[in-house]
């Protein structure tokens, strides 16, 4: 049975659910319980479930060890930002040591980190720096676009035995949907066709697979049969489905809300270029952020940030048809 | 045996097991240097010697248990080798041949043995002092009363990283020691250049006051010394009391690492910076004078512990390996090149 809930909760589901069949499995971070009426606290102890200082190098490193340990740590880090602070223990400490012991140890750990909250928070807390991660050998990448998948693939996240950067969107946070009951799975490396469609693939990721299939059904009303994939998890990267996609429209317009150059965008665009040049009828179309930083004011804020009109002029740009001014 | 043996509660064949693993972690470290004239080109990158610190080392360890867990820095021949990890795939790992400890994925400074407990490195500065913090809660959290020794470098506890993970080892009240070897230079850098309580002064143990633990500076020289620091700080992380940080002032007797040099420079040891760079050559025949191995062999010999005969037969032993050592790392193969994909994700 599946019930709507917010996304935010789903999260937290798959998590309580995860350490309820797993003793090994932790909770620790910045500003989680602090009251002993905390459900996680309530229902896992002081040993498994901790408040920690702002310290990300201690928490992340510290999620190394105990997963080094035999443990299963997530940390809860609020903002993917704040990773930045800790980059040595996300992309030079957690995914090297599996490989630099010859597989000897195995490194389980989620880091859970908010990201993209564009609703005037500026220039540091509304970055989408997943694609830092995508390209790290021995990390996995994962971006949630609803809340069945928030639950499901954190809860895979969580039986990964390798790191996992687990990316939340802020403006998904409260945003309901239906979500199974009871154990839920998503696998990772499996890309979702959102929309099927036969004249344009739009590859979205994260918070912009909503805005992807609004603006497919604005192309609908204008006979345009777009296709409209989530790849869910960006380490692993599902190549195949896209390239499957691809095969069968001929275009493909990325959207992405991270900066352009960098982004994951660029790294399907790339692969498809590799893997499906022969199948493209139109050159590849990339919607993503402005190479700026994120304003505060919020028309400017706006104006960085691919939306509907740019995914719907993108699309009549690789159809060849009449570009709708954005 | 003297007072201070007995005081220690080490018998003999405990005192016999420290100088041995101190020979042993000597002999290699010898080795591995000569293998730049012996096998030009057989050791790649950046190997760091623990000649010097073996009495801290051997000291700290001797104080373990079964079950307990160690980390360390790049500087990380010395643990694996006392905690008991075969000297063949230690070598061979140097060599990155397949046969080595890590099958030539991780090299010198990347040691691992979790089967002795060594859970492994870090290559970057202090970053391997929450690892241990990690491990440490843990060993809380499991109840079996283990203890997690983290080894680092004075030039490490100017990061971040050390702070914040004794404030939290502290506050949790971890069963963790944190081992500072202090030898008082950071690469080339000397601790009073870059060290506030060094530049005032002070022993670098002070930084414990910072986070309301025991800060305790021995003599890293003296096994027994340390022996008995550490023994007090193991039992009170042992006993749910919390974290010491333990300075073990020692002065490593080669320079910091192997010259950093692009591939067709031949590889080798310079000499100590206090030669090369601060033309202080007294300060490091003062530090030969004080070599730690010699001075306890001799110590041991001189209160009846051990005979000549004895000491000479643990030199003897521990040639003996480090020769076979040496021998089956560079008679080993190479991984084959393509097992370079494998272990990227479990």
């Amino acid at each position: 049975m599946a019930r709507e809930m917010p996304y935010i909760a789903a999260i937290g589901e798959a998590i309580h659910l995860e350490m309820a069949r797993d003793e090994s499995v932790l909770y620790f971070g910045q500003n989680i319980a602090t009251t002993d009426d905390d459900p996680f606290l309530a229902a896992f102890g002081h040993d498994r479930v901790r408040v920690t200082p702002i310290s990300e190098t201690a928490e992340i490193g510290m999620a190394v060890g105990a997963a080094l340990a035999g443990y299963r740590p997530v940390v809860e880090l609020y903002m993917a930002e704040f990773m930045l602070v800790a980059m040595d223990q996300v992309v030079n400490e957690a995914p090297r040591f599996r490989y630099m012991s010859g597989g000897k140890v195995k490194v389980p750990l989620v880091l859970k980190a908010g990201y993209g909250f564009t609703a005037g928070w500026a220039g540091q807390h509304t970055g989408s720096i997943y694609s830092m991660f995508m390209g790290v050998p021995g990390l996995k990448v994962v971006l949630p676009a609803t809340a069945a998948d928030a639950k499901g693939l954190m809860a895979t996240a969580i039986r990964d035995d390798n790191p996992v950067c687990f990316f939340h969107h802020y403006l998904l946070t409260l945003e309901h949907g239906e979500v199974p009951e009871g154990e839920y799975l998503v696998p990772f490396g499996e890309a979702a066709v959102r929309r099927t469609g036969k004249d344009v693939t739009i590859v979205a990721i994260g918070w912009m697979v909503d805005r992807a299939l609004a603006a497919a059904e604005r192309l609908a009303a204008d006979g345009v049969d777009a296709e409209v994939i989530d790849p869910r998890t960006l380490a692993p990267l599902d190549t195949a489905t896209i390239l499957e996609s691809v095969a069968k429209t001929g275009r493909l317009v990325l959207v992405d809300q991270a900066t352009r150059h960098g982004s994951a965008s660029a790294v399907i665009a790339a692969e498809v270029a590799d893997q499906g040049f022969d199948s493209l009828r139109a050159p590849i179309k990339q919607v993503t952020a402005l190479d700026a930083t994120i304003p505060y004011s919020e028309p400017m804020e706006r104006f960085v940030l691919p939306d509907e009109d740019k995914i719907v002029a993108a699309v009549h740009q690789v159809l060849g048809s009449a570009p709708v001014a954005a | 045996m003297s007072s201070d043996q007995q005081a220690h509660g080490l018998d003999k064949d405990r005192l016999s097991w420290i100088l041995t693993q101190m020979v042993r972690i000597r002999e290699f470290e010898e080795r591995v240097k000569q293998t730049f004239e012996e096998h030009p080109g057989a050791i790649r990158g950046h190997t760091h010697l623990a000649d010097g610190a073996e009495a801290s080392i051997v000291g700290s360890l001797a104080t373990l248990r079964s079950g307990d867990q160690v980390l360390a820095t790049y500087r990380c021949h010395g643990y694996p080798l006392a905690l008991g990890s075969d000297a063949e795939a230690m070598m061979a790992e140097i060599y990155g041949k397949k046969t080595g400890l890590c099958q030539g994925y991780g090299g010198s400074m990347h040691l691992v043995d979790t089967e002795r407990g060594f859970l492994g490195t870090s290559g970057i500065v202090a970053q391997g002092i929450p690892h241990a913090t990690g491990a440490a809660y843990a060993a809380q959290i499991r109840k079996q009363g283990q203890v997690v020794l983290c080894f680092f470098g004075d030039g490490a506890s100017k990061q971040g990283a050390f702070a914040e993970s004794l404030n939290i080892a502290s506050l949790w009240k971890l069963p963790i020691v944190f081992v500072m070897e202090n030898n008082n230079y950071n690469v080339v850098t000397r601790s009073e250049q870059e060290d506030a309580n060094a530049a005032a002064g002070e022993p670098l143990a002070v930084k414990a006051k910072a986070f309301s633990m025991p800060g305790v500076t021995v003599d890293g020289g003296d096994p027994l010394e340390v022996y008995g620091v550490m023994h007090t700080a193991v039992e009170r992380a042992r006993s749910g009391e919390g974290p010491t940080l333990v300075e073990s002032k020692v002065y490593r007797l080669s320079a910091h690492g192997n010259i950093i040099a692009p591939p067709g420079v031949p590889l080798h040891y310079p000499e100590h910076e206090a030669i090369t760079v601060f033309g202080a050559p007294e300060e490091y025949e003062a530090a030969l004078r004080g070599d730690p191995v010699p001075r306890f062999r001799a110590r041991l010999i001189g209160d009846g512990t051990l005979s000549a005969e004895e000491a000479n037969a643990i030199a003897a032993a521990a040639k003996a390996e480090m020769e076979s050592a040496v021998r089956f790392a560079w008679e080993s193969p190479y991984p084959e090149p393509e097992e370079a994909v494998n272990y990227v994700y479990a």
